[in-house]
């Protein structure tokens, strides 16, 4: 990545050379807002057509519909901002990606690097204040390093785990005379990310799998990064093997949803037949997922009696909270392949008969149907979250569209990982690390602009979606007929489930006061507002909003006291699962040390 | 993490860097953003020509979150090697120290003694102080500043430890 060749061409500015690497590296889009220190390139941005630039209305958004346009797309998602509240503004959305590992690079604006230090106006320590929200993090100090920085701050953010990577650009080195390079093909300096397994490993893992009698994969967020291919992979092996498969949050969409070997989601809201997989299994194989403490519950008692195979591209997360037997660094999609390879050429299956039995233990424990609600069907009747979600998923599924589903944070967020199927990878983007409330919106307008045509959802909350709500501008501005589908119950429904569960029912500061009138609000962004109040309008509303071809609210209003279950509650472990309401009563003890794991 | 239980042990780390503004910041965040001890941490440049720096960094901890100290610091972009000198074979490890003692009378003449046992060097004397110079390892330094505590010991500014392995291996 080092080698510089200076090409002999007529000197350019720093913006024109930075367009020009952002051009080679196959940037399409940039989302972004402007500000004095960027003004430089906001000039070049304007005298050119290659790249398209994207206003938002406000930075965070910015990144957040770069994670989404990346995450659907699997490629890099690019923003630019000003200096500092620009910057800092981003910050938010700069430790969403690196949580979720999503390729962005985000260029901010600089005082001029004379004025560096001197508290200067819209200055701020960005390198200092992005580090630890960032993979990796630039201060372009010479003109000459600039595209070469440019690439290798692609190549950091796309390569090994993705992430974030920020490139701070003082103003002077915008404006001066560049030296342009092309991205070099030697390897960098330093940073050098494995991806190929080591071969012992995989054997250990394959004799694993054919030792199992009660195996599971535990599938994450890495095999979506790893690309579409290691999600058909999965596949195969999971046909060829019979094994059963959960995914993580992340992980949505890498197993079809109506695959039989699905068993749901796992973890704290995940399903009873997931978790108690997990509990129960001898051999555990973890594909790109991190034993996150909302995946694990108490880890004392995290899955007792499996041999564990963790397949990770990130060495530091093996042994990070949980010990494995079969560690293996590399890239999902490869391992995938090479142990389904493996698993063919030497017929490592599982026995037959051990497996057999497995899956009938795993069908009893899907009898007890830990999903289910009760929806009454009587005219006039109050709207299930859960059902909401359920109808929107089937009426989208007969629309026959590819559907793109984006979330805000809360219980919304869980009923949509919960109820709303995903057959292909990267359809689903989600804030699972932070947890970032205002997700949804612009990451769905990130997802919009990459795929024009695509039916776009942020399935929100009240609450979350006022995080974001300026970006309705945005949606205007580019005409992007993104759906808004909130489920409306009037609380921050996660912090009331809490507060009833552990805090005695004091419901301090959770109820949504003096809510927007949302229909009013979408047409004065003129967009399409919605409202479903009873069980009567919402199918009408769901299929006027999917047929609407504009930027839509659709307002659910649910039942306010609707809590998400299944439920492993803090400190628990995947066996001790409350299944609903009626059976938390027998469970009412939760210690301090369960309670300061929420 | 269930690396709080078990027993520690100290380890003596070197990281070879590139020499570019902000590693360090990159590594001492990467200490105190994830809870990790530092009991001592040294950097300098070593080799120009390369533009790489060498930080030394002595910590404790139990070996699943040594593993971790070091499973996050080779994540680190600019960081080219990690080495856990205490768990890779025998090495040599050294602190430099400088000592102000003030004190006359008795007590400076047992300070002279207690410094000529330990082969401290006098960098700096008056009438009534001296400044020593003493290397070695940290437990050496840290018996002779008890030594010097009741003699007069005014004033200490200690390197941190450098290490190096012993023999033939390097881990440039």
């Amino acid at each position: 990545m080092n080698a510089v060749t200076p090409s002999a061409e007529l000197p350019l500015s720093g913006a024109q050379i930075l367009l020009r690497a952002l051009k080679e590296q196959g940037v399409e889009v940039i989302f972004g807002y402007p500000g004095g220190a960027v003004l430089p390139i906001y000039d070049a941005i304007f005298q050119q057509n290659a790249i398209r630039h994207i206003l938002v209305r406000h930075e965070q958004a910015a990144v957040h519909a770069a994670e989404g346009y990346a995450r659907s797309t699997g490629r890099v998602g690019v923003v630019l901002v000003t200096s500092g509240p620009g910057a800092t503004n981003a910050v938010t959305g700069l430790v969403d990606a690196l949580m979720d590992s999503i390729p962005v690079v985000c260029l901010t604006g600089q005082v001029p690097t004379h004025l560096i230090g001197n508290d200067a106006f819209q200055e701020a320590d960005t390198v200092g204040i992005t580090r630890p929200a960032t993979k990796h993090n630039y201060l372009v100090k010479k003109s000459g390093d600039l595209a070469r920085i440019v690439h290798e701050a692609f190549y950091v953010a796309r390569s090994g785990r993705p992430g974030p990577v920020v490139i701070d650009l003082p103003k002077d080195i915008l404006i001066n005379p560049a030296p342009y390079v092309e991205a070099s093909r030697e390897a960098h300096r330093s940073y050098r990310p494995r991806t190929e397994p080591d071969r012992a490993q995989i054997d250990k893992a394959v004799a694993l799998i054919r030792s199992a009698k009660r195996p599971i994969l535990y599938v994450g967020g890495g095999v979506i990064n790893a690309g579409p291919e290691a999600s058909a992979t999965l596949r195969e092996l999971v046909a060829e093997t019979g094994i059963p498969c959960t995914n993580t949050l992340m992980g949505l969409g890498t197993l079809p949803a109506s695959d039989p070997h699905f068993i749901g989601m796992l973890g704290m809201h995940g399903t009873y037949e997931a978790n108690m997989a997990m509990h129960g299994c001898d051999v555990m194989l973890n594909i790109g997922a991190r034993f996150d403490d909302r995946v694990t519950g108490r880890l004392s008692a995290f899955s007792p009696g499996s041999r564990k195979v963790h397949v990770d591209i990130d060495a530091s997360n093996i042994n990070k909270n949980v010990v494995v037997d079969v560690p293996i660094v590399g890239d999902a999609g490869v391992v995938l392949r090479a142990l389904l390879d493996a698993v063919r050429a030497e017929g490592a299956r599982p026995d037959r008969t051990a497996m057999a039995a497995w899956w009938r233990q795993i069908d009893a424990w899907r009898e007890k149907r830990s999903l289910d609600f009760v929806q009454p069907r009587e005219p006039g009747s109050i709207i299930k979250p859960q059902h909401a979600v359920r109808r929107l998923y089937e009426l989208t599924q007969q629309s026959g569209r590819d559907t793109f589903i984006t979330t805000e944070v809360g219980q919304h967020q869980m009923w949509a990982a919960q109820h709303f199927g995903f057959e292909r990878p990267n359809r689903w983007m989600t804030s699972g690390g932070l947890g970032t409330m205002g997700y949804g919106l612009p990451a769905a307008m990130g997802v919009q602009i990459a795929h024009p045509d695509a039916l776009v959802i942020d399935i929100a909350g009240e609450a979350s979606i006022l995080m974001n709500i300026q970006e309705m501008g945005t949606l205007a501005q580019y005409r992007l007929p993104v759906k808004v589908f909130i489920l409306n119950n009037q609380y921050m429904g996660m912090v009331r489930q809490w507060q009833e569960l552990l805090h005695g029912g004091r419901y301090s500061e959770s109820y949504s006061q003096s809510l927007p009138d949302f229909t009013k609000l979408a047409e004065s962004f003129h967009a399409v507002g919605m409202r479903a109040t009873t069980i009567d309008d919402l199918d009408r509303v769901i299929l006027e909003m999917i047929k609407c071809d504009r930027a839509v609210i659709a307002d659910i209003a649910v039942d306010q006291g609707e809590n998400v279950y299944p439920m492993i509650p803090s400190g628990a472990a995947h066996n001790e699962m409350l299944l609903g309401p009626d059976k938390s009563r027998n469970n009412a003890e939760v210690t301090n040390a369960g309670m300061v794991l929420v | 993490m269930s690396g709080e239980t078990g027993l520690t042990r100290s380890a003596t780390i070197a990281v070879l860097v590139e020499n570019e503004a902000g590693v360090l910041a990159r590594v001492i965040g990467l200490f105190s953003g994830r809870g990790y001890n530092i009991d001592s941490l040294t950097v300098a440049a070593i080799d120009e020509d390369r533009g790489r720096s060498r930080i030394t960094v002595a910590t404790r901890g139990t070996e699943q979150v040594i593993e971790q100290i070091k499973a996050q610091l080779n994540r680190i972009v600019p960081v080219h090697r990690v080495a856990d000198l205490t768990a890779e074979g025998p090495h040599v490890a050294r602190e430099l120290a400088l000592i102000k003692v003030v004190a006359t009378g008795e007590p400076r003449g047992q300070a002279l003694q207690i410094a000529d046992a330990f082969r401290a060097k006098i960098v700096d004397t008056t009438i009534e102080s001296f400044v020593f110079e003493l290397t070695g390892s940290t437990d050496k330094i840290d018996a002779f500043l008890d030594l010097m505590r009741p003699l007069g010991l005014a004033e200490i500014s200690r390197s941190g430890v450098a290490a190096i392995a012993r023999g033939t291996r390097t881990i440039i």
